[in-house]
Protein backbone atom coordinates (compact mmCIF):
# COMPACT_ATOMS: atom_id res chain seq x y z
CA UNK A 1 0.00 0.00 0.00
CA UNK A 2 1.43 3.32 -0.97
CA UNK A 3 0.84 6.19 1.41
CA UNK A 4 -1.70 9.07 -0.42
CA UNK A 5 -1.54 12.66 -0.52
CA UNK A 6 -3.88 15.40 -1.16
CA UNK A 7 -2.15 17.93 -3.76
CA UNK A 8 -4.96 20.41 -4.76
CA UNK A 9 -8.43 21.24 -3.42
CA UNK A 10 -11.55 23.47 -5.28
CA UNK A 11 -15.04 23.80 -3.57
CA UNK A 12 -17.91 26.25 -5.45
CA UNK A 13 -19.75 28.75 -3.01
CA UNK A 14 -22.46 26.69 -1.20
CA UNK A 15 -25.95 27.99 -1.12
CA UNK A 16 -29.05 28.33 -3.51
CA UNK A 17 -27.19 28.92 -6.96
CA UNK A 18 -29.94 29.37 -9.44
CA UNK A 19 -27.94 30.63 -12.05
CA UNK A 20 -25.72 27.92 -12.05
CA UNK A 21 -26.27 24.16 -13.12
CA UNK A 22 -25.48 21.14 -11.81
CA UNK A 23 -22.84 20.72 -14.81
CA UNK A 24 -21.60 24.19 -13.98
CA UNK A 25 -20.62 23.68 -10.05
CA UNK A 26 -19.35 20.59 -10.76
CA UNK A 27 -16.41 21.61 -13.62
CA UNK A 28 -15.97 25.11 -11.31
CA UNK A 29 -14.79 22.82 -8.35
CA UNK A 30 -12.79 20.27 -10.25
CA UNK A 31 -11.28 23.27 -12.47
CA UNK A 32 -10.37 24.68 -9.14
CA UNK A 33 -8.50 21.73 -7.81
CA UNK A 34 -6.82 20.58 -10.82
CA UNK A 35 -5.52 24.41 -11.04
CA UNK A 36 -4.55 24.81 -7.16
CA UNK A 37 -2.38 21.61 -8.02
CA UNK A 38 -0.81 23.09 -10.78
CA UNK A 39 -2.26 20.53 -13.66
CA UNK A 40 -4.40 20.13 -16.90
CA UNK A 41 -6.98 17.38 -17.13
CA UNK A 42 -4.88 15.15 -19.23
CA UNK A 43 -2.77 13.77 -16.22
CA UNK A 44 -6.05 12.52 -14.43
CA UNK A 45 -5.89 8.72 -14.53
CA UNK A 46 -9.54 8.29 -12.87
CA UNK A 47 -12.29 10.25 -11.28
CA UNK A 48 -14.84 9.26 -8.47
CA UNK A 49 -17.94 11.20 -7.66
CA UNK A 50 -20.07 11.36 -4.68
CA UNK A 51 -23.59 12.50 -5.46
CA UNK A 52 -26.55 11.06 -3.48
CA UNK A 53 -29.73 11.57 -5.63
CA UNK A 54 -29.06 13.01 -9.19
CA UNK A 55 -32.09 11.34 -10.53
CA UNK A 56 -34.58 12.88 -8.24
CA UNK A 57 -32.88 16.44 -7.54
CA UNK A 58 -32.39 16.61 -11.35
CA UNK A 59 -33.65 13.87 -13.27
CA UNK A 60 -29.91 12.47 -14.30
CA UNK A 61 -28.59 9.62 -13.41
CA UNK A 62 -25.31 8.48 -14.75
CA UNK A 63 -23.69 11.06 -13.37
CA UNK A 64 -19.73 9.90 -13.44
CA UNK A 65 -20.09 9.73 -17.34
CA UNK A 66 -21.51 12.96 -17.30
CA UNK A 67 -18.90 14.48 -15.03
CA UNK A 68 -16.02 13.16 -17.18
CA UNK A 69 -17.25 14.65 -20.23
CA UNK A 70 -17.83 17.51 -18.68
CA UNK A 71 -14.84 17.96 -18.05
CA UNK A 72 -13.75 17.37 -20.99
CA UNK A 73 -12.08 13.75 -20.19
CA UNK A 74 -14.41 11.51 -21.63
CA UNK A 75 -12.09 12.02 -24.52
CA UNK A 76 -9.46 10.52 -22.89
CA UNK A 77 -11.84 7.48 -22.00
CA UNK A 78 -11.07 7.56 -18.17
CA UNK A 79 -12.87 5.72 -15.73
CA UNK A 80 -14.98 7.77 -13.82
CA UNK A 81 -17.02 5.82 -11.03
CA UNK A 82 -20.46 7.33 -8.88
CA UNK A 83 -20.34 6.17 -5.34
CA UNK A 84 -23.29 6.40 -3.01
CA UNK A 85 -24.20 6.50 0.70
CA UNK A 86 -26.88 8.77 0.98
CA UNK A 87 -25.37 11.74 2.66
CA UNK A 88 -21.97 9.68 3.17
CA UNK A 89 -21.57 9.74 -0.62
CA UNK A 90 -18.58 12.69 -1.04
CA UNK A 91 -16.99 11.09 2.16
CA UNK A 92 -17.23 7.67 0.64
CA UNK A 93 -15.90 8.77 -2.78
CA UNK A 94 -12.93 10.53 -0.89
CA UNK A 95 -12.88 6.31 0.19
CA UNK A 96 -12.64 5.47 -3.22
CA UNK A 97 -9.92 7.45 -4.95
CA UNK A 98 -7.31 6.65 -1.64
CA UNK A 99 -7.99 3.18 -2.01
CA UNK A 100 -7.65 3.24 -5.84
CA UNK A 101 -4.31 5.70 -5.26
CA UNK A 102 -3.05 3.26 -2.39
CA UNK A 103 -3.52 -0.11 -4.74
CA UNK A 104 -1.76 1.34 -7.14
CA UNK A 105 -3.83 1.11 -9.30
CA UNK A 106 -4.26 5.00 -10.51
CA UNK A 107 -1.54 7.96 -9.72
CA UNK A 108 -3.56 11.05 -10.01
CA UNK A 109 -7.29 10.86 -9.39
CA UNK A 110 -9.60 13.72 -9.09
CA UNK A 111 -12.66 13.08 -6.14
CA UNK A 112 -15.22 14.98 -6.47
CA UNK A 113 -18.97 15.54 -4.83
CA UNK A 114 -21.90 17.41 -6.35
CA UNK A 115 -24.95 17.96 -5.44
CA UNK A 116 -27.99 20.11 -7.01
CA UNK A 117 -30.73 20.31 -4.60
CA UNK A 118 -32.71 23.36 -5.48
CA UNK A 119 -34.06 22.40 -8.68
CA UNK A 120 -36.69 21.01 -7.69
CA UNK A 121 -39.37 22.36 -4.95
CA UNK A 122 -38.77 21.25 -1.20
CA UNK A 123 -41.50 18.90 -1.01
CA UNK A 124 -39.40 16.88 -3.73
CA UNK A 125 -36.27 17.56 -1.87
CA UNK A 126 -37.08 16.24 1.29
CA UNK A 127 -38.40 13.28 0.12
CA UNK A 128 -35.46 12.08 -1.73
CA UNK A 129 -33.57 12.62 1.21
CA UNK A 130 -36.14 10.70 3.19
CA UNK A 131 -34.83 7.52 0.95
CA UNK A 132 -31.60 7.53 2.99
CA UNK A 133 -33.79 6.06 5.78
CA UNK A 134 -35.66 2.55 5.75
CA UNK A 135 -38.70 3.62 2.88
CA UNK A 136 -40.61 0.92 4.30
CA UNK A 137 -40.06 0.65 7.88
CA UNK A 138 -39.47 3.84 8.69
CA UNK A 139 -40.41 6.36 6.02
CA UNK A 140 -44.29 5.05 5.30
CA UNK A 141 -44.54 5.16 9.47
CA UNK A 142 -44.29 9.18 9.22
CA UNK A 143 -40.74 9.25 9.67
CA UNK A 144 -38.92 12.32 8.33
CA UNK A 145 -34.95 13.39 8.89
CA UNK A 146 -35.94 16.07 11.47
CA UNK A 147 -38.41 13.26 12.79
CA UNK A 148 -35.13 11.16 13.36
CA UNK A 149 -32.81 13.05 14.60
CA UNK A 150 -35.37 14.40 16.84
CA UNK A 151 -36.04 11.25 18.65
CA UNK A 152 -32.51 11.16 18.93
CA UNK A 153 -32.58 14.35 20.46
CA UNK A 154 -35.09 13.77 23.05
CA UNK A 155 -33.53 10.35 24.31
CA UNK A 156 -30.14 12.17 24.56
CA UNK A 157 -31.55 14.68 26.80
CA UNK A 158 -33.31 12.19 28.73
CA UNK A 159 -30.68 10.20 29.51
CA UNK A 160 -28.17 12.25 29.66
CA UNK A 161 -29.70 16.03 30.79
CA UNK A 162 -28.63 17.84 27.63
CA UNK A 163 -30.78 20.92 27.78
CA UNK A 164 -32.10 22.78 24.38
CA UNK A 165 -29.51 25.49 25.09
CA UNK A 166 -27.00 22.96 24.50
CA UNK A 167 -28.02 22.07 21.08
CA UNK A 168 -28.50 25.85 20.42
CA UNK A 169 -25.01 26.10 21.30
CA UNK A 170 -23.93 24.43 18.53
CA UNK A 171 -25.93 26.09 16.12
CA UNK A 172 -24.51 29.60 16.71
CA UNK A 173 -20.85 28.09 17.07
CA UNK A 174 -21.14 27.06 13.45
CA UNK A 175 -22.41 30.26 12.36
CA UNK A 176 -20.02 32.36 14.02
CA UNK A 177 -17.68 30.02 11.93
CA UNK A 178 -19.49 30.28 8.66
CA UNK A 179 -19.37 34.21 9.31
CA UNK A 180 -15.88 33.78 8.54
CA UNK A 181 -16.07 31.55 5.51
CA UNK A 182 -16.86 33.06 2.12
CA UNK A 183 -18.16 29.85 0.53
CA UNK A 184 -21.00 29.73 3.50
CA UNK A 185 -24.49 29.50 2.56
CA UNK A 186 -25.02 31.61 5.80
CA UNK A 187 -22.87 34.07 7.16
CA UNK A 188 -24.66 35.86 9.68
CA UNK A 189 -24.21 35.42 13.43
CA UNK A 190 -27.16 33.56 15.33
CA UNK A 191 -27.84 33.53 19.13
CA UNK A 192 -29.58 30.85 21.23
CA UNK A 193 -32.24 32.73 21.66
CA UNK A 194 -32.82 32.98 17.77
CA UNK A 195 -32.72 29.05 17.48
CA UNK A 196 -34.97 28.28 20.66
CA UNK A 197 -37.35 31.05 19.16
CA UNK A 198 -37.42 29.52 15.24
CA UNK A 199 -40.21 27.36 14.08
CA UNK A 200 -40.52 23.98 15.50
CA UNK A 201 -39.65 21.13 13.17
CA UNK A 202 -39.52 17.82 15.16
CA UNK A 203 -39.52 18.52 18.73
CA UNK A 204 -37.70 19.36 20.43
CA UNK A 205 -35.69 20.04 17.03
CA UNK A 206 -36.49 24.01 15.55
CA UNK A 207 -35.32 25.61 11.96
CA UNK A 208 -32.45 26.60 13.15
CA UNK A 209 -31.32 23.39 14.67
CA UNK A 210 -31.08 22.01 10.92
CA UNK A 211 -29.25 21.87 8.07
CA UNK A 212 -30.63 23.33 4.89
CA UNK A 213 -31.33 22.64 1.46
CA UNK A 214 -27.90 23.47 -0.65
CA UNK A 215 -26.42 23.59 -3.94
CA UNK A 216 -22.47 22.68 -4.07
CA UNK A 217 -19.40 20.98 -5.36
CA UNK A 218 -16.48 20.43 -4.09
CA UNK A 219 -13.08 18.03 -5.41
CA UNK A 220 -9.65 17.40 -4.48
CA UNK A 221 -6.45 15.74 -6.44
CA UNK A 222 -5.00 13.02 -4.79
CA UNK A 223 -1.39 11.69 -5.61
CA UNK A 224 0.88 8.79 -4.31
CA UNK A 225 2.75 10.90 -1.54
CA UNK A 226 6.37 9.78 -3.45
CA UNK A 227 5.22 12.30 -6.33
CA UNK A 228 3.15 14.73 -4.37
CA UNK A 229 6.07 17.48 -4.17
CA UNK A 230 6.19 18.12 -8.19
CA UNK A 231 2.54 19.38 -7.62
CA UNK A 232 2.41 21.28 -4.22
CA UNK A 233 4.99 22.42 -1.56
CA UNK A 234 2.16 21.89 0.53
CA UNK A 235 0.74 18.49 0.67
CA UNK A 236 -1.64 17.20 3.27
CA UNK A 237 -1.08 13.16 3.63
CA UNK A 238 -4.21 11.03 4.32
CA UNK A 239 -3.05 9.04 7.60
CA UNK A 240 -6.21 6.88 7.74
CA UNK A 241 -9.43 6.77 5.74
CA UNK A 242 -12.21 4.36 7.74
CA UNK A 243 -15.76 3.51 6.99
CA UNK A 244 -18.33 1.76 8.82
CA UNK A 245 -22.04 0.24 8.75
CA UNK A 246 -24.90 1.07 11.05
CA UNK A 247 -28.70 -0.71 10.86
CA UNK A 248 -30.66 1.46 8.15
CA UNK A 249 -33.35 1.61 10.52
CA UNK A 250 -32.52 3.73 13.85
CA UNK A 251 -34.82 1.58 16.13
CA UNK A 252 -32.70 -1.08 15.36
CA UNK A 253 -29.35 0.77 17.20
CA UNK A 254 -28.49 -0.90 19.96
CA UNK A 255 -28.47 2.61 21.70
CA UNK A 256 -30.47 5.57 19.88
CA UNK A 257 -28.65 7.85 20.84
CA UNK A 258 -24.73 6.13 19.49
CA UNK A 259 -24.36 6.08 15.60
CA UNK A 260 -22.44 3.10 16.14
CA UNK A 261 -20.97 3.50 12.45
CA UNK A 262 -19.15 6.57 13.75
CA UNK A 263 -17.93 4.84 16.62
CA UNK A 264 -16.69 1.73 14.47
CA UNK A 265 -14.81 4.13 11.86
CA UNK A 266 -13.60 6.49 14.29
CA UNK A 267 -12.03 3.67 16.31
CA UNK A 268 -10.44 2.34 12.99
CA UNK A 269 -9.46 5.20 11.93
CA UNK A 270 -7.55 6.02 15.00
CA UNK A 271 -6.00 2.69 15.02
CA UNK A 272 -5.00 2.93 11.27
CA UNK A 273 -3.08 6.75 12.07
CA UNK A 274 -1.23 5.36 14.84
CA UNK A 275 -3.36 8.69 16.98
CA UNK A 276 -5.76 9.30 19.27
CA UNK A 277 -8.17 11.64 19.89
CA UNK A 278 -5.98 13.79 21.66
CA UNK A 279 -3.65 14.45 18.75
CA UNK A 280 -6.25 15.87 16.08
CA UNK A 281 -6.15 19.80 16.22
CA UNK A 282 -9.38 20.03 14.33
CA UNK A 283 -12.35 18.20 12.94
CA UNK A 284 -15.31 19.00 10.76
CA UNK A 285 -18.04 16.24 11.58
CA UNK A 286 -21.28 15.63 10.26
CA UNK A 287 -23.91 18.25 11.96
CA UNK A 288 -26.74 17.12 9.51
CA UNK A 289 -28.90 18.89 12.84
CA UNK A 290 -27.65 20.21 16.46
CA UNK A 291 -27.74 16.75 17.93
CA UNK A 292 -26.03 15.13 15.26
CA UNK A 293 -22.92 17.29 16.30
CA UNK A 294 -23.12 15.98 19.94
CA UNK A 295 -23.44 12.48 19.01
CA UNK A 296 -20.57 12.78 16.99
CA UNK A 297 -18.17 14.21 19.25
CA UNK A 298 -19.10 11.58 21.73
CA UNK A 299 -19.15 8.70 19.09
CA UNK A 300 -15.13 9.94 17.98
CA UNK A 301 -14.46 10.17 21.44
CA UNK A 302 -13.58 13.66 22.02
CA UNK A 303 -15.77 13.77 24.93
CA UNK A 304 -17.47 11.12 26.86
CA UNK A 305 -20.86 9.65 26.14
CA UNK A 306 -23.69 12.23 27.34
CA UNK A 307 -21.10 15.13 27.71
CA UNK A 308 -20.66 16.52 24.18
CA UNK A 309 -23.92 19.13 24.83
CA UNK A 310 -21.92 20.94 27.87
CA UNK A 311 -18.80 20.87 25.93
CA UNK A 312 -20.23 22.43 23.37
CA UNK A 313 -22.08 25.40 25.22
CA UNK A 314 -18.41 25.43 26.96
CA UNK A 315 -16.69 26.77 24.28
CA UNK A 316 -14.01 23.51 23.68
CA UNK A 317 -15.60 22.98 20.27
CA UNK A 318 -15.13 26.54 19.18
CA UNK A 319 -12.10 28.06 17.14
CA UNK A 320 -9.38 28.50 20.07
CA UNK A 321 -11.48 25.84 22.27
CA UNK A 322 -9.23 22.55 22.60
CA UNK A 323 -11.11 20.53 19.94
CA UNK A 324 -12.14 23.52 17.39
CA UNK A 325 -15.44 21.16 15.59
CA UNK A 326 -16.90 22.61 12.31
CA UNK A 327 -14.24 25.24 11.26
CA UNK A 328 -15.78 25.78 8.23
CA UNK A 329 -19.23 26.50 9.26
CA UNK A 330 -20.36 22.93 9.24
CA UNK A 331 -23.17 21.54 7.52
CA UNK A 332 -25.50 24.02 9.25
CA UNK A 333 -23.82 27.32 8.12
CA UNK A 334 -21.90 26.31 5.39
CA UNK A 335 -24.80 24.10 3.85
CA UNK A 336 -25.34 20.47 3.08
CA UNK A 337 -25.58 20.04 -0.90
CA UNK A 338 -25.51 16.08 0.45
CA UNK A 339 -22.76 14.37 -2.18
CA UNK A 340 -20.55 16.68 -1.56
CA UNK A 341 -20.43 17.67 1.85
CA UNK A 342 -17.91 14.86 2.88
CA UNK A 343 -15.40 16.64 -0.05
CA UNK A 344 -15.59 20.11 1.08
CA UNK A 345 -14.96 18.44 4.71
CA UNK A 346 -11.76 17.09 3.02
CA UNK A 347 -11.13 20.44 0.96
CA UNK A 348 -11.77 22.42 4.66
CA UNK A 349 -8.95 20.28 6.72
CA UNK A 350 -6.60 20.82 3.58
CA UNK A 351 -6.57 24.73 4.04
CA UNK A 352 -6.30 24.75 7.69
CA UNK A 353 -3.55 22.07 7.64
CA UNK A 354 -1.89 24.36 4.80
CA UNK A 355 -2.23 27.15 7.26
CA UNK A 356 -4.75 29.62 4.66
CA UNK A 357 -8.22 29.01 5.96
CA UNK A 358 -7.71 33.20 6.43
CA UNK A 359 -10.42 34.35 9.71
CA UNK A 360 -11.37 31.04 10.84
CA UNK A 361 -7.71 29.61 10.76
CA UNK A 362 -6.67 27.46 13.70
CA UNK A 363 -3.49 28.37 15.07
CA UNK A 364 -0.58 25.71 14.36
CA UNK A 365 -2.84 22.84 12.92
CA UNK A 366 -1.38 20.02 12.18
CA UNK A 367 -3.65 17.05 12.30
CA UNK A 368 -7.35 17.34 11.21
CA UNK A 369 -10.28 15.02 10.77
CA UNK A 370 -13.06 14.46 9.21
CA UNK A 371 -16.36 12.33 9.73
CA UNK A 372 -18.95 12.28 7.07
CA UNK A 373 -22.32 10.42 8.38
CA UNK A 374 -25.22 8.81 5.82
CA UNK A 375 -28.89 8.40 6.72
CA UNK A 376 -29.27 8.50 10.51
CA UNK A 377 -26.28 5.97 11.00
CA UNK A 378 -26.02 3.58 8.64
CA UNK A 379 -22.99 5.05 6.88
CA UNK A 380 -19.78 6.26 8.51
CA UNK A 381 -17.00 7.84 6.83
CA UNK A 382 -13.64 8.94 8.69
CA UNK A 383 -10.48 10.51 7.36
CA UNK A 384 -7.51 11.93 9.25
CA UNK A 385 -5.04 14.14 7.38
CA UNK A 386 -1.43 15.49 8.82
CA UNK A 387 0.97 18.16 6.85
CA UNK A 388 3.73 15.27 7.83
CA UNK A 389 3.77 12.08 5.75
CA UNK B 1 -45.39 3.82 -4.45
CA UNK B 2 -46.65 1.26 -6.49
CA UNK B 3 -49.44 -0.94 -5.18
CA UNK B 4 -47.30 -4.51 -5.29
CA UNK B 5 -44.83 -2.87 -3.29
CA UNK B 6 -47.80 -2.27 -0.59
CA UNK B 7 -49.58 -5.27 -0.95
CA UNK B 8 -46.78 -8.18 -0.37
CA UNK B 9 -46.26 -6.60 3.05
CA UNK B 10 -49.91 -6.47 4.26
CA UNK B 11 -49.81 -9.26 6.57
CA UNK B 12 -46.90 -7.32 8.20
CA UNK B 13 -48.13 -4.24 8.63
CA UNK B 14 -51.89 -5.63 8.97
CA UNK B 15 -50.96 -7.80 11.52
CA UNK B 16 -47.29 -6.75 13.50
CA UNK B 17 -46.45 -10.11 11.23
CA UNK B 18 -42.45 -10.52 12.25
CA UNK B 19 -39.85 -13.56 12.03
CA UNK B 20 -38.31 -15.52 15.40
CA UNK B 21 -35.22 -17.20 14.80
CA UNK B 22 -35.00 -20.58 16.55
CA UNK B 23 -31.62 -21.05 16.46
CA UNK B 24 -30.75 -18.07 18.97
CA UNK B 25 -34.66 -17.46 20.18
CA UNK B 26 -34.30 -14.06 19.08
CA UNK B 27 -37.63 -11.93 17.52
CA UNK B 28 -37.48 -9.25 14.33
CA UNK B 29 -40.49 -7.01 13.15
CA UNK B 30 -39.79 -5.64 10.67
CA UNK B 31 -39.23 -9.53 8.97
CA UNK B 32 -35.92 -10.95 8.36
CA UNK B 33 -35.31 -13.60 6.50
CA UNK B 34 -31.49 -13.47 8.06
CA UNK B 35 -31.01 -13.32 11.71
CA UNK B 36 -28.72 -10.42 12.37
CA UNK B 37 -27.69 -11.78 15.61
CA UNK B 38 -26.70 -15.45 14.86
CA UNK B 39 -26.57 -15.26 11.10
CA UNK B 40 -27.99 -18.64 10.46
CA UNK B 41 -30.89 -18.14 7.73
CA UNK B 42 -32.42 -21.45 7.67
CA UNK B 43 -34.74 -21.49 11.17
CA UNK B 44 -36.42 -18.23 10.50
CA UNK B 45 -40.24 -18.26 11.29
CA UNK B 46 -43.02 -16.25 10.89
CA UNK B 47 -43.56 -14.60 14.42
CA UNK B 48 -47.32 -12.66 15.25
CA UNK B 49 -46.32 -10.02 17.66
CA UNK B 50 -48.74 -9.20 20.85
CA UNK B 51 -48.81 -5.78 20.18
CA UNK B 52 -47.87 -4.62 23.13
CA UNK B 53 -44.62 -2.30 24.08
CA UNK B 54 -43.15 0.86 25.22
CA UNK B 55 -42.27 4.07 24.18
CA UNK B 56 -38.53 4.40 23.80
CA UNK B 57 -38.63 7.52 22.70
CA UNK B 58 -40.41 9.89 20.35
CA UNK B 59 -40.56 13.22 18.43
CA UNK B 60 -43.48 15.61 17.43
CA UNK B 61 -43.64 15.74 13.90
CA UNK B 62 -44.81 19.58 12.69
CA UNK B 63 -43.57 19.51 9.14
CA UNK B 64 -43.32 17.11 6.75
CA UNK B 65 -44.09 16.11 2.95
CA UNK B 66 -48.06 17.00 2.00
CA UNK B 67 -50.67 13.41 2.66
CA UNK B 68 -54.13 14.14 3.83
CA UNK B 69 -54.29 11.49 5.60
CA UNK B 70 -51.22 12.71 7.83
CA UNK B 71 -52.09 16.17 9.38
CA UNK B 72 -49.47 17.71 11.26
CA UNK B 73 -48.86 17.85 13.81
CA UNK B 74 -48.18 13.88 14.73
CA UNK B 75 -46.23 11.81 17.21
CA UNK B 76 -43.81 9.85 15.41
CA UNK B 77 -41.90 7.29 18.41
CA UNK B 78 -40.27 4.01 18.27
CA UNK B 79 -41.25 1.39 20.18
CA UNK B 80 -40.16 -1.38 21.96
CA UNK B 81 -42.26 -4.34 22.03
CA UNK B 82 -42.30 -6.93 25.21
CA UNK B 83 -41.00 -9.88 22.98
CA UNK B 84 -38.17 -7.36 22.19
CA UNK B 85 -38.01 -5.65 19.07
CA UNK B 86 -38.02 -2.26 17.91
CA UNK B 87 -40.36 -0.51 15.65
CA UNK B 88 -40.98 3.28 14.32
CA UNK B 89 -44.62 4.05 14.49
CA UNK B 90 -47.04 6.83 15.71
CA UNK B 91 -48.66 7.37 18.52
CA UNK B 92 -52.52 8.70 18.29
CA UNK B 93 -52.80 10.60 21.35
CA UNK B 94 -52.36 14.41 22.45
CA UNK B 95 -48.92 15.16 21.88
CA UNK B 96 -48.65 16.49 25.65
CA UNK B 97 -49.69 13.25 26.92
CA UNK B 98 -47.02 10.95 25.38
CA UNK B 99 -44.07 10.45 27.85
CA UNK B 100 -40.59 8.38 27.74
CA UNK B 101 -41.87 5.03 28.94
CA UNK B 102 -45.33 4.91 28.89
CA UNK B 103 -47.21 1.45 27.91
CA UNK B 104 -48.49 1.49 24.34
CA UNK B 105 -50.99 -1.02 22.33
CA UNK B 106 -51.25 -1.99 18.90
CA UNK B 107 -54.26 -0.23 16.40
CA UNK B 108 -55.33 -0.47 13.11
CA UNK B 109 -54.88 3.08 11.62
CA UNK B 110 -54.81 4.89 7.76
CA UNK B 111 -51.57 5.44 7.40
CA UNK B 112 -51.09 7.22 4.37
CA UNK B 113 -52.54 7.60 1.00
CA UNK B 114 -51.08 8.59 -2.30
CA UNK B 115 -53.32 11.60 -3.65
CA UNK B 116 -57.20 12.58 -2.78
CA UNK B 117 -57.57 9.50 -5.22
CA UNK B 118 -54.99 7.31 -4.94
CA UNK B 119 -54.77 4.13 -2.82
CA UNK B 120 -55.12 3.94 0.74
CA UNK B 121 -52.23 2.75 3.11
CA UNK B 122 -53.65 0.83 6.16
CA UNK B 123 -51.18 -0.26 9.01
CA UNK B 124 -50.54 -0.29 12.60
CA UNK B 125 -50.15 2.74 14.78
CA UNK B 126 -49.67 2.76 18.57
CA UNK B 127 -52.79 4.17 21.24
CA UNK B 128 -52.12 4.57 25.28
CA UNK B 129 -52.27 1.45 26.97
ZN1 LIG C 1 -30.61 -16.18 15.45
Amino acid sequence: MRDVAIIGVGCTKFGELWDSSFRDIFVKAGVSALEDAHMHGEKVDAMYIGNMSGGRFIEQEHIGALIADYSGLATLHIPATRVEAACASGGLALRQGVLAVASGYHDIVVVGGAEKMTDVGVDTATDALAAAADREWEGIMGATFPGLYGMIARLHMHKYGTTREHLAAAAVKNHRNGSMNERAQFQNEITIDDVLGSQMVADPLRVLDCSPITDGAAAVILAPAEIATRYTDTPVYVKASAQASGTISLHDRKDITTLDASVWAGRRAFKMAGLAPKDIDLVEVHDCFTIAEICAIEDLDFVPKGEGGKATLEGMTAIGGSIPVNTSGGLKACGHPVGATGVKQAVEITEQLRGTAGKRQVNGAEVGMTHNVGGSGATAVVHIFSRNR
Amino acid sequence: MAVPRFWRRLKNLYNLLGTHCKNCGSYYYPPRNICPACRRGGKVEPYKFKGAGEVLTYTIIHGGPKDNARPTPYVLAIIKLDEGPRLTSQIVANPEDVKIGMRVKSVFRKLGEESKHGIIYYGTKFIPA
